[in-house]
């Protein structure tokens, strides 16, 4: 190649390579383009999101939870109360040997099978990450030798926690409640009422009674602390506080004392009791025997312990005042009687002639009287005073049972009461049109005849009959019965009183309601049927006795109690209000398999009524009766 | 001539000033970076320092090399570095799941990181002996010597480096006159060829790039480090949150946050205004490096100039499009700004290249 030529071509070349540099430099400036779009993007255009995801990463929210409101009887005695106590927690996620850890804790510090089977369950229950508690209310010593031994067992924290002290024992587990640890269901429960950010601390929630019913009053709202945290969630700093505010305490209108009473009256008998104030409607007594240890359900109940509990034929775990359900029986008579009355279906002074028996036109069935032969000539009064069922099985043929399903309901049959406690049952207060629904079936005349007394579909709740009775004491006055008297705020430690809630007026004749009064004093004079339960009272009661049949009697045969195994034998049925001029205190007593009214059921409402009037004790009641349940 | 100067400072005369004020600045803001990244370690901060003091030894070194006789370096390091990559594939040692390291008992070592320098000196030093007689030939020769150790660190395997490797060759190509009708059709064919590359990819290698399409589907694993620097870049807006005030930064959500993921930290701390400023410095020392391609005396001068130009911004390009998130996280470092000494003095020892291409016009005329 000539040197001329390859001159020229090295020419050519450098002009080539200018090129190419132009080239690389519009290529490196494309580069450069598209890096200051993406960082405009990011940080101009999308600036306000990324801000926002890095003040999430940085911040978290630590909740306190807030103290639990105290729940406290009328004399300001306290039913259920907070502790702080240490709990040995383990994190399953962070324990690589479940087994080793336990049976290494258990050669540390004493675990009880108890509280391994309880344990397993939970573990079962819960999620990977959360932690389970293993062991509650451990000793200084116990928290000493697990945190020397820290080191040795890793997932096992030892945490200070807030449980819940039920001091007042079995007898008002009912009333009270517990609360219990928040499983699924609660959470689900939270998250579609919005409550769930409330939440955030805590570990318990109201389960039952009053804790349940009660429960957005005695939570109380969770505070938070803002903290700084660095990725591995290390807190760095506090950046603000919002304090928790505890929750409100509650002033039951119940007395502990006036509770104690009416439970050693049962003696061994199981049943409900329920007392009402008639002009407020507070509860003054509820009862539900027998009763149960809410402490065990506080951090979770041993499974045994809860089987036991849950398969016993006394099933302690229902609130019979307001779930168990029975036939009114004869108390049902004075509102039946009032009834006649108020629907002209009869007169005060209206009487018939009992033979011992009713018997419909065109029927040879007989219904009878519980008194054989029969009561003679008997009037309103009478008819309440010694239970006449043949009065009230003709009574109910001339009234209907339309009519009479329409003038119990005024009275809450049939309907829950609306107290300040879940799980009611609203009874059943039979009709023309339940029956046709619920058995597509026709109403008979003969079911009438033993609606009449109380028998048959009619099913109500001791705190159904107790309803009734404040209204018979009250004039007709429907008030929800309630249990709490007041709410204190946490802050200015005031007491505000919660007004009564009255449903409505039943117009009731006074001349009519008198009759039906004189009744049921009548009742507890001599030749009543509760004659003995009023011997020496300092007050007049007004009162009905009643009984509800467990097993159904054959036509022809005979009731007799001592031939019957107990859980066979009747209820006994009682209600009552005292006094009799001023009604203070209006009752209803069930005994299951208690027998006669007259005979257990009225003794108990005596002795309740005889402490809350006069502060007279039983005679064979100790005095520190109310301290029994402590554990 | 200026060879019977006497003295240490006859050694700086070969030092570009322009160059050297533009790296001596962006060295500065990694300085400060580098300060708020680790932590205000001293141990960090200190072995930056040194790192930098030594490779700007190394620049001054390289500056002082004549041209003519770093070409002559060309073929022997070529072909070291290929027989020790052939060496890699035979006996290398396994780690992380790919052979890319021999082991001599003192020191491991990767021959793709010769390569790097390597292959642009070979290719400058072929290009150059053939100087005004260029044909298809010499390209074919060059695209060879290019597919060579591109192949071998590619089935290593190590996707990056053989990328970055091959766009050094490829840039050295381009500037020697590589014929646009064999570009694009070598473009062609290799976007044809994405599926079928796609098949080839390891597990892992898919997991970036699927990671890159979508980082929230695994926003613990793969996806962390992509969201927790485009979270830091984003919310540090326009002004940035202050030196040592970013949040993401000192609260350890950036990992590699003094390595491959400095520039989070930077964004975050000096905003889209800082960004748009060292993209600038880096635009400038691209351009300064061209301007000395463009007044280089001789043709491997030439090439060896705006190659590494190139290179240096294809390396910061990289970089910052994997830390905010729109190029597949591979260990690329940002260049002068990365805590890490290999990288660093590589980086100046190519500046100081460009150095004694700018200073040594009249030494080598031919």
């Amino acid at each position: 190649m000539s040197v001329v030529a390859s001159l020229k071509n090295l020419d050519r070349e450098l002009a080539r390579f200018h090129g190419r540099l132009k080239a690389g430099a519009f290529f490196v400036a494309l580069l450069a383009a598209v890096l200051l779009a993406r960082g405009y993007y990011l940080q101009v255009a999308q600036h306000d999101y990324y801000i926002q995801r890095a003040e999430n990463n940085r911040i978290s929210l630590v909740p306190t939870a807030p103290n639990r409101g105290l729940i406290l009887d009328h004399k300001d005695r306290i039913l259920a109360e907070n502790y702080s106590a240490y709990t040995l927690e383990v994190a399953r996620a962070q324990t690589p040997d479940l087994e080793a850890t336990l049976a290494e804790v258990g050669r540390l510090i004493e675990i009880t099978p108890g509280q391994l089977r309880r344990f397993r369950r939970l573990l079962g229950e819960s999620h990977e990450f959360e932690t389970v508690p293993l062991k509650s209310k451990l000793t200084d010593e116990e928290v000493a030798i697990l945190a020397a031994n820290r080191y040795r067992l890793p997932g096992v924290e030892v945490k200070a926690r807030l449980f819940r002290n039920y001091q007042a024992g079995p007898g008002m587990a009912h009333v009270v409640g517990f609360i219990g640890r928040i499983n699924d269901r609660d959470l689900k429960t939270l998250r579609e009422s919005g409550r769930e950010r409330n939440y955030k601390g805590s570990v318990h929630i109201g389960k039952t009674g009053l804790e349940q019913s009660y429960e957005a009053l005695l939570h109380g709202r969770t505070g938070f602390d803002q903290m700084e945290t660095d990725a591995s969630g290390r807190a760095v700093r506090m950046l603000s506080r919002i304090p928790p505010v505890p929750g409100k305490d509650l002033r039951l209108y119940l007395d502990l004392d006036l509770q104690a009473v009416a439970e050693h009256a049962f003696g061994d008998y199981l049943g409900g009791l329920v007392a009402l104030d008639p002009q407020t409607g507070g509860v003054l007594a509820m009862v539900s025997k027998p009763g149960f240890d809410p402490n065990l359900f506080v951090d979770g109940i041993d499974p045994e312990a809860w089987k036991a509990l849950n398969e016993s034929a006394e099933r302690p775990m229902v609130n019979r005042a307001l779930r168990g359900i029975y036939p009114p029986g004869s108390t049902i008579k004075p509102l039946m009687a009032l009834a006649g009355l108020e629907l002209g279906v009869r007169r005060p002074g209206d009487s018939i002639v009992d033979p011992g028996y009713f018997m419909l036109p065109n029927s040879r069935h007989q219904y009878r009287d519980w008194k054989r032969g029969g009561h003679g000539v008997v009037d309103l009064r009478k008819s309440i005073a010694q239970s006449c069922d043949t009065y009230y099985y003709r009574l109910a043929v001339d009234m209907g049972i339309d009519r009479m399903h329409d003038y119990l309901a005024q009275f809450g049959f049939g309907e829950k009461s609306g107290i300040d406690l879940e799980g009611e049952s609203s009874g059943l207060l039979p009709s023309r049109d339940w029956k046709q629904r619920r058995w597509k079936k026709p109403w008979y005349v003969g079911e009438t005849v033993i609606a009449g007394i109380g028998q048959g579909y009619h099913l109500t709740t001791p705190l159904q009959l107790a309803t009734a009775t404040a209204m018979l004491a009250n004039g007709g006055k429907r008030i929800e019965p309630r249990l709490v008297e007041a709410i204190r705020d946490p802050f200015s430690h005031a007491w505000q009183v919660l007004p009564p809630t009255v449903r409505g007026q039943v117009k009731i004749d006074p001349a009519n309601l008198a009759v039906v009064r004189q009744g049921m004093l009548d009742v507890m004079r001599p030749g009543g049927t509760a004659a003995a339960a009023a011997a020496g009272a300092a007050y007049a009661i007004a009162g009905k006795t009643g009984t509800a049949q467990v097993v159904g009697i054959k036509q022809g045969a005979r009731y007799d109690e001592s031939r019957l195994a107990r859980h066979h034998r009747d209820h006994a049925l009682f209600i009552a209000y005292a006094p009799a001029d001023d009604p203070k205190i209006a009752i209803a007593v069930l005994v299951e398999n208690g027998g006669h009214g007259g005979g257990t059921a009225a003794p108990i409402a005596r002795a309740v009524m005889d402490y809350y009037l006069t502060g007279k004790r039983p005679g064979t009641m100790k005095l520190e009766a109310t301290s029994d349940g402590a554990d | 001539m200026a060879r019977i100067e006497r003295g240490p400072m006859r050694w700086l005369r070969h030092l570009d000033p322009i160059l050297l004020m533009l790296v001596l600045a962006v060295l500065a803001i990694s300085v400060a970076v580098m300060t708020s990244a680790s932590g205000q370690s001293t141990a960090r901060i200190s072995g930056h320092l040194i790192n930098i003091g030594l490779a700007l030894t190394v620049m001054v070194v390289m500056a002082n090399v004549p041209p003519h006789l770093l070409s002559k370096a060309g073929p022997p390091l070529y072909a070291a570095g290929v027989v020790l990559l052939i060496g890699v594939a035979l006996f290398g040692e396994i780690r992380n799941g790919s052979r890319r390291w021999l082991d001599f008992g003192v020191i491991a070592f990767q021959p793709s990181e010769l390569l790097k320098l390597a292959l642009p000196l070979m290719l400058a030093w072929y290009f150059q002996r053939n100087e005004a007689v260029l044909g298809s030939r010499h390209f074919a020769i060059g695209g060879a010597l290019l597919l060579v150790p591109f192949l071998l660190i590619l089935r290593q395997p190590d996707l990056g480096t053989a990328l970055m490797i091959g766009a050094s060759g490829f840039y050295l190509l381009f500037f020697a006159g590589l014929p646009w009708k064999a570009i694009l059709v070598g473009g062609a064919l290799a976007g044809a060829s994405l599926p079928l590359a796609w098949r080839f990819m390891h597990d892992y290698q898919q997991q970036r790039v699927l990671t890159l399409l979508d980082p929230a589907s695994d926003p613990l694993g793969a996806g962390y480090h992509i969201i927790q620097s485009t979270i830091a870049i984003g919310s540090g807006g326009l002004f940035g949150k202050g030196w040592m005030e970013g949040t993401q930064n000192q609260l350890d959500f950036i990992p590699e946050r003094t390595t491959d993921f400095i520039f989070a930290v930077f964004g975050e701390e000096f905003g889209y205004v800082g960004a748009i400023l060292l993209t600038a410095l880096y635009l400038a020392i691209v351009a300064r490096g061209l301007t000395i391609a463009a007044r280089a005396p001789t043709q491997f001068g030439r090439l060896m100039a705006a190659t590494l130009s190139l290179n240096l911004f294809t390396y910061a390009f990289v970089n910052i499009g994997m830390v905010s998130g729109i190029l597949p996280v591979v260990g690329v470092p940002l260049p002068l700004m990365s805590y890490g000494g290999t990288a660093l003095v590589a980086l100046l020892l190519g500046v100081g290249i460009l150095m004694s291409v700018a200073t040594h016009r009249q030494l080598n005329k031919t």
